[in-house]
């Protein structure tokens, strides 16, 4: 390992009062310039491993700690992360609480002012680190006021601003949109071959990254698992770990083909060495042999199909802040029972407000909104539904049962792990009776006429999605009208049969989810934009259809 | 109610400046004591808010101010025995005597609502247009852990009133709606609680990897940077020393002279007038420069 920046050697990691291992037996070693990828489910240790390599484990959580990380030749026991982060900048899942004074400018200021520099030095490394960044007109502004992906570039850029030789990353784009997403990534990358900073990144959307990193470390119960190249990784999923598989590579095993791609541009290459890539067409109408998703038939036919009444119904809905811009402008649009239905944008696009609207939380400035029941609204952070020291008292025992905790019941909300608290705050939302003790429970509520969730899927790996979609699917099926706030496409495609998407408050588009996301650059899935939106599939699964229809000679061999 | 950078002349000045500039108004408000020249410094402040663009948020600061003016009044009057000019007499009130209001301990009562007023409303504007960052780190040359200690709190109490207001939307999507009573307001208040400190867990880390612990006092052969005096910079540094000399005179001379006790004494001339016009003009002037303003 000599010559490493950051090595692991034989790490284990209880954290305290844990009987199990965070860590256990890592070894690996990451050298000077080197961009690696941790993938791996949630609870596989990943942020446990970047905490390690801080020095928060143990120095700030405790815990016992047995084997040696080293950084920058500095051995973790021995210094703090003070004296690490000298060398390493972290940056963590949630970039409001990273963000600690006011202003921009005195935020990318605070490590330099810690290590001691001086005036002429501290405003020469703002004014470096904004620029590199791109956030130079952000400086004079209040840390209160910027949107998700400002305060997540801001946090970087405070993490960058002493120069560190590496960078550890916690699933930096989990709250941007797909558009935000990719330009982080680029960042990092530019980084990365600019100046040789190293970087290791934490991800679940592997496919936004995998093509941009050398290397991917893959744990699974704290236990190193895979160490290899993006493409080695891709192969070793597509064989021993589906759940890690990317969009991409699980249409590739799906179809038969090998090897499994790293990317896009990847995928596309070795399709067309085969002749298997489809004519690009972004409606899906005329290229696709199988035919059954027809987008365009399938809209007309939404459209001429005479429509039930609907669930829920905004016409002409504003909202204008006193003093300030105007969040959804004229917003039109109907929800019928049964329909799933993303909603889609950027960051600050309106999409949380509209949902706000929809449960009544806001009242339109103008306009009006219809609904044929209540409606049930997930917002963001399931955590701030949790109120009370056990499950049950949060949900009654019916709705526990139907979204799969009975048996958490008397445990603490804040101790379940991320998928299970947004199954609670599921099923605390969409409630139909009183929990216990609070009340006369034979009084039942009727059932949400709609559903709304807001970012339902911020932190969950791919297993905790498909659980998710599944559900929105079956309560679509039983009637249940479904909205989802959603930054991820791949869910999206999976668990919505129509797509809206909002720019600037206004719905911009709204159709079938196979057109919509068939033929964006940013708005699409992985599958989509390997197949050119061909035959709209979005899914791997409908993509190795299309695949196998186009030459099932040479699949089938 | 919190700091946050605007276009406006105040903003743009250094935090320092317009630290002084809101500690001149203060000290006039505590030295001044004639209800007219108190008055021209109460609609001066609400000017500033005003040219500083948070006159809306001042405002629900001066409904706050009332309710606390008020009683001071009332009980001023009610307490008070000085006064010669009795206009209510509710007779005797055992062991308080006799119950006597006078018009005196009215007036007075009066000034001292207006000073608490415009304290009041000179620390909210202070606080909503005085960048709070800037202003603590001028004190880090000092204790930089304690100065950044204090800039932390000032981040962490908006931070953690958007939290209990988060907390709180939550509870209205119940089904039925956000449970009252004082069991649901006590549990709501133990998670914001506890949130906040997760939150402050979370804090704590990234202070940690950002080598909060290694802090270490720059020395003078890293350089020192100077920043220019802006135009604002030197018109509230005028402004300050104009409000202060302002408020001596007015209280050195007859010019703002009042006594209320035993009889309510309140010259009213020119030179008390003139007081005022020039109070409002040293406290509002500085605002009438637009230019370079732009966060």
């Amino acid at each position: 390992m000599s010559g490493a920046l950051l090595s692991f050697e034989h790490v284990t990691y209880h954290y305290p009062e844990s009987a199990r291992a965070a860590l256990s037996d890592v070894s690996f070693a990451v050298q000077p310039g080197e961009f690696c990828l941790l993938a791996g489910l949630s609870g596989s240790g990943k942020s446990s491993l970047l905490r390690a390599a801080c020095g928060l484990a143990p120095h700030f959580h405790g815990g016992r700690f047995a084997g040696r990380v080293e950084l920058a030749g500095l051995d973790t026991r021995e210094h703090g992360p003070a004296r690490l982060g000298s060398f390493a900048g972290a940056l963590f899942q949630d970039p409001e609480t990273q963000l600690v004074t006011s202003t921009v400018r005195a935020e990318l200021a605070l490590a330099l002012e810690s290590r001691g520099h001086g005036a002429t030095a501290v405003a020469r490394g703002v004014e470096e680190v904004a620029l590199a960044l791109g956030i130079d007109a952000l400086l004079d502004r209040s840390t209160q006021e910027l949107s998700g992906g400002e305060q997540q570039r801001v946090a970087l850029g405070a993490a960058l601003a002493g120069r560190p030789r590496i960078v550890l990353l916690d699933e930096p784009t989990s709250q941007l949109d797909p558009v935000a997403g990719d330009e982080l990534v680029a960042l990092l990358r530019r980084l990365n071959q600019d100046w040789e900073t190293t970087i290791v990144l934490a991800e679940h959307r592997l496919e936004r990254c995998l093509a941009a990193v050398d290397r991917v470390i893959a744990l699974d119960g704290g236990r190193v698992v895979c160490d290899g190249e993006p493409q080695a990784f891709a192969q070793w999923a597509s064989d021993a770990a589906p759940a890690l598989q990317t969009p991409g590579a699980k249409l590739f095993a799906l179809a038969g083909l090998h090897p499994a791609p790293v990317g896009v541009r990847q995928a596309r290459a070795a399709l067309r060495a085969r002749a298997l890539l489809p004519a690009q067409d972004t409606t899906g109408a005329s290229s696709d042999p199988v035919g059954p998703a027809d987008p365009p038939a399938a809209r007309s036919r939404m459209r001429r199909a005479k429509r039930p009444p609907a669930a829920l119904a905004l016409r002409g809905v504003w909202h204008e802040l006193r003093d300030g811009p105007a969040i959804l402008r004229g917003v039109t649009l109907e929800l019928a029972p049964g329909e799933s239905v993303a909603l889609m944008g950027r960051n600050g696009a309106g999409k949380s407000t509209l949902l706000r609207h929809a449960a009544g939380l806001l009242e339109p400035t103008r306009g009006k909104l219809e609904r044929a029941g209540r409606v049930a609204l997930l917002l963001q952070n399931p955590g701030d539904y949790f109120i009370h020291e056990r499950v049950e008292q949060e949900a009654s025992a019916e709705a526990l049962a139907q979204v799969g905790l009975s048996d958490a019941a008397t445990r603490s909300p804040r101790d379940l792990s991320g998928g299970e608290r947004q199954r609670l705050a599921l099923a605390i939302v969409t409630d139909t009776c009183p929990p216990a003790g609070t009340g006369d429970s034979s009084e039942r509520l009727p059932a949400p006429a709609v559903l709304a969730l807001d970012e339902p899927t911020r932190g969950m790996d791919r297993l905790a999605k498909a659980e998710l979609a599944a559900e929105l699917r079956q309560r679509a099926a039983a009637g249940q009208a479904v909205i989802v706030a959603t930054h991820d496409p791949e869910f999206a495609a999976a668990c919505a049969q129509r797509a809206i998407l909002l720019a600037d408050g206004r719905v911009i588009a709204d159709g079938p989810t196979a057109e919509l996301l068939a033929g964006g650059w940013y708005f699409a899935t992985e599958t989509a934009r390997i197949l050119g939106g061909a035959g709209g599939a979005l899914l791997p699964e409908r993509g190795a259809e299309i695949l196998r229809r186009s030459a099932p000679v040479e699949l089938a061999s | 109610m919190f700091y946050r950078r605007l276009a406006s002349p105040l903003h743009a000045a250094r935090a320092s400046v317009g630290a002084l500039w809101a500690l001149s108004l203060t000290a006039a408000s505590l030295i001044l004591y004639h209800p007219l020249v108190l008055l021209a410094l109460l609609l001066g402040v609400l000017g500033a808010a005003w040219g500083a663009g948070v006159g809306p948020r001042l405002t629900r600061s001066l409904r706050m101010a009332v309710i606390v003016a008020l009683p001071i009044v009332l009980v001023n009057v009610l307490v008070s025995r000085d006064g010669l000019t009795v206009f209510a007499r509710l007779g005797d009130l055992g062991p308080f005597g006799q119950g006597n209001l006078t018009l005196e301990a009215l007036v007075y009562g009066g000034v001292i609502a207006l000073k608490v007023t415009l304290l009041i409303l000179v620390t909210a504007l202070a606080g909503l247009a005085i960048d709070p960052d800037e202003l603590l780190r001028i004190f880090r040359r000092l204790s930089f852990r304690s100065a950044l200690t204090a800039t932390l709190a000032t981040r962490m109490l908006p931070l953690l009133s958007a939290d209990s207001q988060r907390l709180a939307e939550a509870q209205r999507t119940r089904p039925g709606g956000a449970r009252g009573g004082a069991r649901a307001r006590v549990a709501l208040l133990s998670a914001v609680v506890a949130g906040s400190l997760d939150r402050a867990m979370d804090v704590a880390a990234t202070l940690e990897v950002r080598g909060f612990a290694a802090t270490r006092r720059s020395t003078r052969r890293h350089g020192s940077l100077r920043r220019p005096l802006s135009r604002h910079d030197i018109a509230f540094a005028a402004s300050a020393v104009a409000i202060l000399t302002l408020a001596l005179i007015g209280r050195l001379t007859n010019v703002a002279s009042f006594e209320a006790y035993p009889q309510v004494d309140l010259p009213l001339n020119f030179g008390t007038l003139a007081l005022c016009v020039a109070l409002l003009a040293a406290v509002l002037l500085p605002f009438c420069d637009r230019r370079g303003i732009e966060p």
